[in-house]
């Protein structure tokens, strides 16, 4: 057994009977009962996931907006406080850092969501750029940007699940239902005061709550007594399940199909570079592939034939290689084997007959819309 | 966790089990194997007529997270194999000693190292206690 990090819930994992094992350093809930009863119930009530494990990096000072603006790919200047974007975070190549999502909590001051296995090499970059920065600063210049890795002190629960809403404004002084998809609220959750955001990372409806560490096993419990007196059926969602609700809404998941070598344009994320923005680094590389065209494409498939994609299978086309899987998976909500891959961009179409090489075996797919699965909105 | 280990098999270390009887022998996965893979939601089974040795993959049993071989516990011929696994593999998950079997062999010899079902549970509960 590895002797990873834990987060402040490992012991209320253990009493719950999780498997755990070792994810990016830290030893997490994969599941508790079942991947597959897990994803369902996201799907159709509400789920609790403890992800404490993401990076937290905080942005302050008169300067941070002008910095996160050269780091970010994302157009943050249009950010009102009270707002969340999602942003890669590109290399000089345009090749993607990390992916992460940016809270606007003050005029001044952001918080950067990051990936756990990523958060060392964030930080060490975050720095290097400011260093840069302020060594081509003009004599006079009183700017500031200040970091800080808060990871340490924030607890992090994402609870999930079209019952989520319902659930949580049992035990928040905010009223919730009018929070936006994609902005947050401060507010008191039973005597502990916690950043509340509508979003996620499984394709429903939902929220993520930002705690103190020390009471995060407080909020975890008080969800679990609520929601067992309302009988909303809240369950615990290891990151097993939180893989096959994200992937069904092919929400990309950093190593997978987002590399330091894979760019926004190449991963179908060009809705998240904002072209209009001065400088960002990677921009100049970007615009050159825009117009050169890029070569590969992340696309969606379906399996035709029996088989289960998994990241790293050869696809194929004509006896020839034309890329490989990225993430894939028996997907619970749809009912089928489907896969992400990056394809060279003249076979990237929707319809197109192509093999995944399963055990060396040509094991035919086809081509299919993305995402996979999206939610009914209610009106 | 308790397991279950019934008598009347023999187990490997990879963790199938074989039921021989006058000659033939029916092949699965253990109840810890079930368990330890979680969701199974693919199975691929060998063709009726196929020549196994002991040790050669007799198909493959994959859960929403992990893909695992399996491997024939004695040598012989592939006389059967269990196809409602195709249409249901969660089988497997809710009776890996009946419903859930696999293939039917016909049997030349057995593996060498085949376990009791005491072997085999000492071995379950020895890798618990080391893990």
């Amino acid at each position: 057994m590895s002797t990873g990090k834990r987060t402040s819930l490992y012991s209320q994992h253990v009493k719950l009977g999780a498997k755990i094992a070792d994810f990016a350093g830290w030893e997490m809930p994969i599941q508790y009962q079942s991947i597959i009863k897990e994803h369902h119930a996201v799907r159709t009530g509400a789920g609790l996931f403890d992800v404490s494990h993401m990076g937290e990096i905080e942005v302050s000072g008169t300067d941070a907006q002008n910095f996160l603006q050269k780091v970010c790919t994302n157009d943050l200047a249009r950010m009102s406080v009270g707002q969340v974007i999602y942003t890669p975070m590109c290399n000089f190549t345009g090749g993607i850092i990390d992916d992460l999502l940016v809270y606007r909590i003050k005029q001044d001051q952001f918080w950067l969501v990051v990936n756990a296995g990523n958060k060392d090499k964030d930080w060490e970059w975050l720095n290097e750029q400011l260093a840069d920065a302020q060594l081509h600063r003009g004599a006079g210049d009183e700017q500031t940007v200040e970091l800080r890795d808060i990871s340490e002190k924030t607890g992090l629960l994402a609870l999930q699940g079209p019952l989520a809403q319902q659930l949580l404004a049992k035990i928040s002084t905010e009223s919730l239902e009018n929070l936006r998809y994609y902005h947050f609220v401060f507010t008191n959750l039973v005597g502990v005061d916690a950043l509340v955001s509508r979003t996620g990372y499984t394709g429903e409806d939902g929220f993520e709550l930002y705690i103190p560490v020390e009471k995060t096993p407080l909020i975890w419990d008080k969800l679990f007594e609520v929601g067992n007196a309302l009988g909303l059926g809240l369950v615990p969602v290891g990151l097993g399940a939180r893989d096959t609700l994200r992937f069904e809404a092919c929400l990309p998941l950093y190593g997978h199909e987002l590399t330091s070598k894979v760019t926004p344009l190449e991963a179908g994320l060009e809705y998240f570079v904002a072209w209009q923005k001065d400088d960002f680094i990677g921009k100049t590389a970007l615009l050159k592939q825009k117009e050169v065209g890029i070569f590969r494409k992340l696309v969606g498939f379906t399996m035709i034939e029996r088989g289960i994609p998994r990241a790293g299978y050869p696809l194929i086309k004509n006896g020839e290689s034309i890329g490989e899987v990225t993430s894939g998976s028996f997907a619970p909500t749809i009912g089928q084997n489907l896969g992400l891959g990056f394809v060279s961009s003249k076979e990237a179409f929707v319809d197109n007959d192509i093999y995944v090489s399963i055990r060396e075996k040509e094991v035919k797919a086809k081509i299919i819309k993305k995402p996979f699965y999206k939610r009914e909105v209610k009106k | 966790m308790n397991y279950q280990y019934p008598d009347n098999i023999k187990y490997t270390k990879e963790h199938e089990w074989i039921l021989e009887k006058e000659g033939s022998g029916t092949v699965g996965i253990t109840d810890y194997a079930q368990h330890s893979l979680g969701d199974i939601v693919f199975v691929e089974l060998p063709e009726v007529g196929q020549k196994v040795k002991v040790g050669d993959s007799l198909g493959v049993v994959e859960s929403v997270k992990a893909v695992s071989d399996i491997y024939a516990p004695c040598s012989g011929t592939v006389r059967m194999v269990n196809e409602n696994l195709l249409a249901d593999p969660g089988l497997l998950n809710d009776n890996p000693y009946t419903a859930g079997w696999l293939v039917e062999i016909e049997v030349e010899e057995l593996a060498d190292k085949l376990l009791s079902a005491k072997e085999y549970r000492f071995l379950i509960l020895e890798g618990a206690e080391e893990g």
